[in-house]
């Protein structure tokens, strides 16, 4: 059934205010509003009252399927639970009621927050010094490309202009490289689903900027030649780019600065427990190795040890300037300096030895129906794909769909791009041996049901509100607002 | 479903020649793969295009690909009506729904004739 819009149910005359009488002379709008300030047709907004109102957006709100109402392994995106107690903290008036035009004087502890959240980052990651302006993963990204172009220019190497990515990376890796104003050349991966070496070496030289790789890759797989790979780029004078979208794997246990990359980026609403998705918005924090540091955003904060006092420094001559507006998305850094603090060094590994052994868990589980198209032991996620079955398989859209029925959110679907009909699960450290096995339980049904009767998993889902949309209609002939006839 | 009269490309492109200008569009092979193109986007009219480069995008509800140039040349007509009808892709790849025509510069190494692409895309899936 498809929902009405509070515009379709407006009903005229209905109405949430009643105003006391008037205590004051009368003043019509055409006496109060010079004409050339008035709009000309009335607005159409919808008129319902208070109740009618409160019901139609609580009802939607209860369609929604989030992770405070259950699994969601969607790959890559570490869809883990964010405690509330990261919300508790960023609502103390000393972080919610401050204005990023105040002083920095009247700002101190939250100044404090972000240089120390700063070093915890740079701890983690094995690098010299981060900045928390960008807003999201991607943005981190293209700072990070501009920092290397930086880098290079100011080394009169301004050629270098191409930038290496494996097959299996993330599509806004290839998307930033371009918006960068940089050319992709592209690495396939080898039979074990990581880089070829012999083709990294055929293509990187004097024209290489940069190799941006994610480690563990999306194959849920850690680039276990990673010093090698290293060696090669920097050897050719290239820069690494690490794309922290995987760093859920290796917290505590692998730094990217120690495997050799030069800078990184890390998903604070992955990795640090931040709300995303709907729920965001969130923050791509940046760090560098020393020589990188010169170039980073500007504004930076620094402490002043002779006043003992926090502040902006905007004198930074190599800076590649700002990123973003103020200074990143101030209550997502709390949040993430809450979930750090709460967890300390030991539950940060904590939480990465247990993302990886609930992913090999429901790896193990999955394997006795589902195909695994890379042997062995995985990381944090990994990839699987349908059952043949004796009509000649079903696809993996078909599972994504039925899944829907069962109450779960699907996997990544149909990425990454080198493996056909690939289902990418990343269940994380938060869900429990239960919840996995109930998930579990649902696949094994689904590719039973496949042999039985695949008919229901071609019409799936059959218990959401909509069952599959028209996609197609939906891209060539958009309908994009609503409007009154 | 491939046309003896035109040439093809290892990317799914075909070029049909004559008097020195070539048609390019994508093979049917290519929009079954792609399936529904949903937008279609071609280079001015007069932009120079060196062999293989990248001339403009096809996206379907499934992907994004690149269309690369099976010649070297000059940009003579775009087909404008696949803007507000990316359908004729899907419907009528080597008639209604062709690309670009260029004025042919110079031949992309190793074009494929119809039974040889219909042995590669054989050996592909």
């Amino acid at each position: 059934m498809v929902e009405k819009l509070i515009f379709e149910k407006s009903v005229s005359g209905r109405r949430g205010h009643y105003l006391p009488p008037l205590d004051v002379p009368a003043c019509s709008v055409q006496e109060a509003i010079p004409a050339k300030l008035r709009r000309k047709k009335t607005p159409v907004l919808p008129q319902l009252t208070e109740v009618e109102v409160v019901r139609h957006y609580t009802r939607l709100s209860s369609l929604n399927y989030g992770v405070d109402t259950g699994f969601y392994p969607l790959g890559s995106c570490t869809m883990k639970y964010n405690p509330k107690i990261n919300e508790d903290v960023a609502n103390l008036a000393g972080f919610s009621q401050i204005h990023p035009d105040q002083p920095a004087e009247s700002v101190q502890g939250a100044l404090e927050l972000m240089v120390k959240l700063q070093q915890y980052l740079a701890e983690i990651a094995g690098m010299d010094a981060f900045t928390l302006q960008p807003a999201a993963g991607a943005h981190g990204e293209l700072t990070g490309l501009l920092l290397i172009r930086a880098y290079h220019a100011a080394q009169g190497e301004q050629q270098r202009d191409k930038v290496l990515i494996p097959d299996s990376a993330h599509g806004t890796n290839p998307a930033t490289a371009s918006l960068a104003g940089c050319q992709i050349i592209q690495i396939p991966s080898n039979g074990q689903g990581e880089v070829d070496l012999v083709a990294l070496k055929r293509v990187v030289g004097k024209d290489t900027a940069a190799l941006m790789l994610t480690n563990p890759n999306t194959l849920g797989l850690f680039e276990t030649q990673i010093a090698e790979i290293a060696a090669i780029v920097h050897e050719a004078g290239g820069l690494l780019y690490y794309d922290g979208a995987n760093m859920n794997a290796i917290m505590g246990y692998a730094r990217p600065g120690d495997m050799g990359f030069d800078v990184v980026h890390f998903n604070l609403h992955k990795t640090f427990s931040t709300p995303h998705g709907g729920g965001g918005p969130g923050s791509g924090p940046v760090g560098v190795k020393r020589k990188l540091e010169p170039f980073l955003p500007k504004p930076v904060i620094i402490y002043d040890r002779q006043k003992q006092r926090y502040r902006f420094d905007g004198e930074r001559p190599q800076s590649i300037g700002r990123v973003k507006a103020f200074y990143g998305n101030f209550g997502v850094l709390v949040k993430a300096f809450t979930y750090i603090l709460m967890l300390g060094g030991k539950g940060l590994k904590e939480a990465s030895e247990k993302a990886v052994l609930n992913a090999n868990y429901l790896l193990k589980l999955l394997s006795q129906d589902y195909e695994q198209p890379f042997a062995g032991l995985c990381k944090h996620e990994f990839i699987v794909t349908p059952p043949k079955t004796k009509e000649g398989g079903i696809r993996t859209l078909d599972v994504a769909k039925r899944l829907l029925d069962y109450g779960f959110h699907p996997p990544t679907v149909y990425f990454p791009l080198i493996v056909a009909e690939a289902l990418m699960i990343e269940p994380t450290e938060t869900e429990n041996k239960s919840t996995l096995d109930a998930f579990a339980a649902v696949m094994a049904r689904i590719a039973q049901e496949a042999e039985e009767n695949p008919e229901i998993l071609h019409q799936a889902p059959h218990q959401t509100p909509l069952s599959r949309l028209d996609e197609t209609q939906a891209a060539r002939r958009p309908v994009l607002r609503w409007k009154a006839d | 479903m491939y046309p003896e009269r035109l040439k093809y490309t290892e990317e799914h492109e075909w070029l049909l020649v004559k008097e020195g200008r070539g048609i390019v569009g994508i093979t049917d092979y290519a929009q079954n793969s792609l399936g529904d193109v949903v937008f279609v986007d071609l280079p001015e009219v007069g932009k120079k295009l060196k062999a293989n480069e990248s001339l403009g995008v096809v996206e379907s509800v499934k992907a994004v690909s690149d269309i690369y140039a099976p010649c070297a040349g000059i940009v003579k007509r775009v087909n404008e009506n696949l803007f507000a009808a990316p359908e004729l892709l899907n419907d009528d790849p080597y008639g209604e729904g062709w690309l670009v025509e260029i004025e042919i510069g110079e031949l992309a190494e190793a074009l494929l004739t119809a039974s040889e692409y219909e042995k590669f895309v054989a050996e592909e899936e």
